[in-house]
């Protein structure tokens, strides 16, 4: 059963995305044949406050409980962000989304480790993104940069508890990042496919020989990329891979539970 | 894996041929010591796709001896003679663009016409110098003439400068364009870097210019604008340095309400159309066009 783990509704504020709606979601997923996918609310990145965003989110998908599955941002240097959590947890939400770049948290912040041992300990993932579009095509407003490697070591070490589902990652970082960790850490992340470049240069085919398909999950970062991405990757692998599998749904929720 | 579909061309094979108009080749000059591997995975995924030729360049030595933007003309010869190579031992499925630097009007047009006289069906511009420079206008001239397209690397809304190239974009090369209506130019990768938004725009009028769909950017509303702005007949498919986004693109395509004539316009006679006559003997003038009702 494939599960996109990268997914948002709602609109974006530098560009215009096409019916970022759960109808047209659900529309796509019945088309690539994909079980259900991980919902984040698109907005609620550049949000002060997520929290009317978490609301719009649980609203949207209550009628399509059964293959969207929300994803609620919590903001953890805002006033009770603890009880965000359990929300979280009470809506059956199987991680939680956190973008430290646009919320100016630096990499070390002792807020974001804390939101990641917390929801971690109520067994549920912290979704983090590293870009949300190329770097040469940003808006002038779009300043806020990438989520950087040295955060993600830092949440990755935070504790035995933390689970990190890291979205839009390429080649570079999840090196760094991996080969940075200790054995136990490595365990901690799960890295989903949707920037990793495939042939020729075989990003993707690299990563699986040497990191281990099991720490990848599929995503695509719908609706601002193509649903079509990730699964045109996987098909393209070379043939000594055509039987790796990658990480489910389920192993990350049993590991961080 | 049961992300993944089964065998067969992965791009379909209902909608006839498949050029990529954008490829590259490394070469044992390129600095890189996977050289080989790369050719072979590019040989590799374009067969699990379905791709009937790849239309290719060398970038000089890609950085290695000279700026892969600012080739030298030892460097262009050296990598232009490897593309040559390549498609000696590749007739079937490799055809080339002869890279020039126009910062080198002589040695350029030398080159045009020495690569051209051995197989060479069009020419490829990188970024040494802006593409409305009269520099270019020799080049120009004689691509034109000789029927070659001009594929321009291009950087989609130019900003500001940025470093290692001297980059264009899509109202830069709408002035040469201008300035040469005989010539057919390629604007290259509306997702590779930049806004494709501005792009559109820039071109729409300018109906020698054919954008190529390659690169790496894979945003959602991005093709369907390049429909809705300029028109299936003047859109090219392509790869560039990443196939795997080529061919989610052309799934997509199937999505966004092309009819069968305009996806194999696409896909290949919009390049049968613009290169040399005989350029793809295995894309032939009637492969999949719709029936007649």
């Amino acid at each position: 059963m494939t599960t996109d783990v990268n997914t948002t509704i709602g609109p974006y504020p530098f560009r215009h995305v096409p019916h970022p709606d759960p109808d047209a979601l659900l529309r796509v997923l019945d088309r690539e044949e994909i079980a259900e996918a991980w919902v984040g609310h698109l907005p609620s990145a550049f949000h002060r406050d997520p929290g009317s965003g978490n609301g719009e989110l649980l609203a949207a998908l209550a009628p399509h409980a059964k293959r969207l599955r929300p994803v609620p941002t919590i903001r953890p240097d805002w006033p009770h962000w603890e009880r965000t959590l359990k929300d979280a947890v009470s809506a059956g939400a199987p991680a939680v989304r956190a973008y430290p770049p646009q919320w100016g948290l630096g990499p070390h912040d002792p807020a974001m480790r804390e939101l990641a041992v917390a929801a971690g300990e109520q067994g549920l993932a912290l979704l983090l993104t590293v870009r949300f579009e190329d770097l040469r095509q940003r808006h002038p407003m779009d300043v806020a940069g990438d989520l950087s490697a040295a955060a993600i070591r830092s949440l990755a070490r935070a504790g035995d508890a933390v689970r990190l589902v890291v979205a839009a990652a390429g080649r570079d970082m999840i090196e760094e990042v991996h080969w940075g960790l200790t054995q136990v850490e490595q365990r901690r992340v799960f890295w989903d496919i949707s920037w990793i470049w495939g042939p020729p240069e075989d990003h993707l085919a690299k990563l699986f020989r040497n990191v281990g398909a099991s720490r990848f999950v599929f995503g695509s970062q719908w609706p601002l990329r193509l649903v079509q991405t990730p699964r045109a990757n996987l098909d393209l692998l070379p043939d000594d891979l055509r039987d790796a599998e990658l990480a489910s749904t389920s192993a990350i929720c049993r590991a961080a539970s | 894996m049961s992300e993944r579909r089964g065998d067969g061309p992965l791009a379909g094979a209902s909608s006839g041929p498949l050029i990529d108009a954008h490829a590259h080749f490394y070469h044992a000059d390129a600095g890189r010591a996977d050289w080989e591997a790369v050719n072979a995975a590019r040989f590799r995924a374009g067969e699990r796709m379905g791709i009937t030729y790849h239309v290719a360049s060398v970038l000089g030595s890609y950085g290695f001896t000279s700026p892969t933007y600012f080739p030298s003309p030892a460097d262009v010869t050296r990598g232009n003679d490897a593309m040559l190579a390549i498609c000696a031992a590749e007739p079937d499925r490799v055809r080339m663009y002869v890279t020039v630097n126009p910062n080198y009007t002589d040695h350029a047009l030398h080159e045009i016409e020495r690569c051209v006289a051995r197989g060479a069906i069009g020419v490829k511009l990188l970024a040494s110098r802006r593409a409305d420079d009269p520099l270019l206008d020799p080049i120009a001239f004689l691509a034109g003439e000789r029927g070659l397209p001009m594929l321009h690397h291009i950087w989609q809304h130019r900003r500001r400068e940025w470093p290692s190239q001297e980059i264009s974009d899509g109202a830069d090369l709408a002035r040469l364009a201008a300035r040469h209506p005989r010539t057919t130019f390629i604007l290259a990768h509306i997702g590779g870097g930049g806004d494709y938004m501005h792009t559109f725009p820039a071109v729409v009028d300018c109906t020698n210019i054919l954008p190529d769909l390659s690169g790496s950017g894979v945003d959602r509303g991005m093709l369907d604008s390049a429909v809705a702005a300029l028109g299936a007949e003047r859109l090219l498919w392509g790869c560039d340095l990443t196939m795997c986004t080529g061919l989610a693109k052309l799934r997509a395509l199937e999505h966004i309400g092309l009819t069968r004539d305009d996806l194999s316009a696409i896909r290949w006679r919009n390049a049968a159309r613009i290169f040399p006559r005989g350029a793809f003997p295995r894309a032939e003038p009637n492969a999949g066009q719709a029936p007649a009702a």
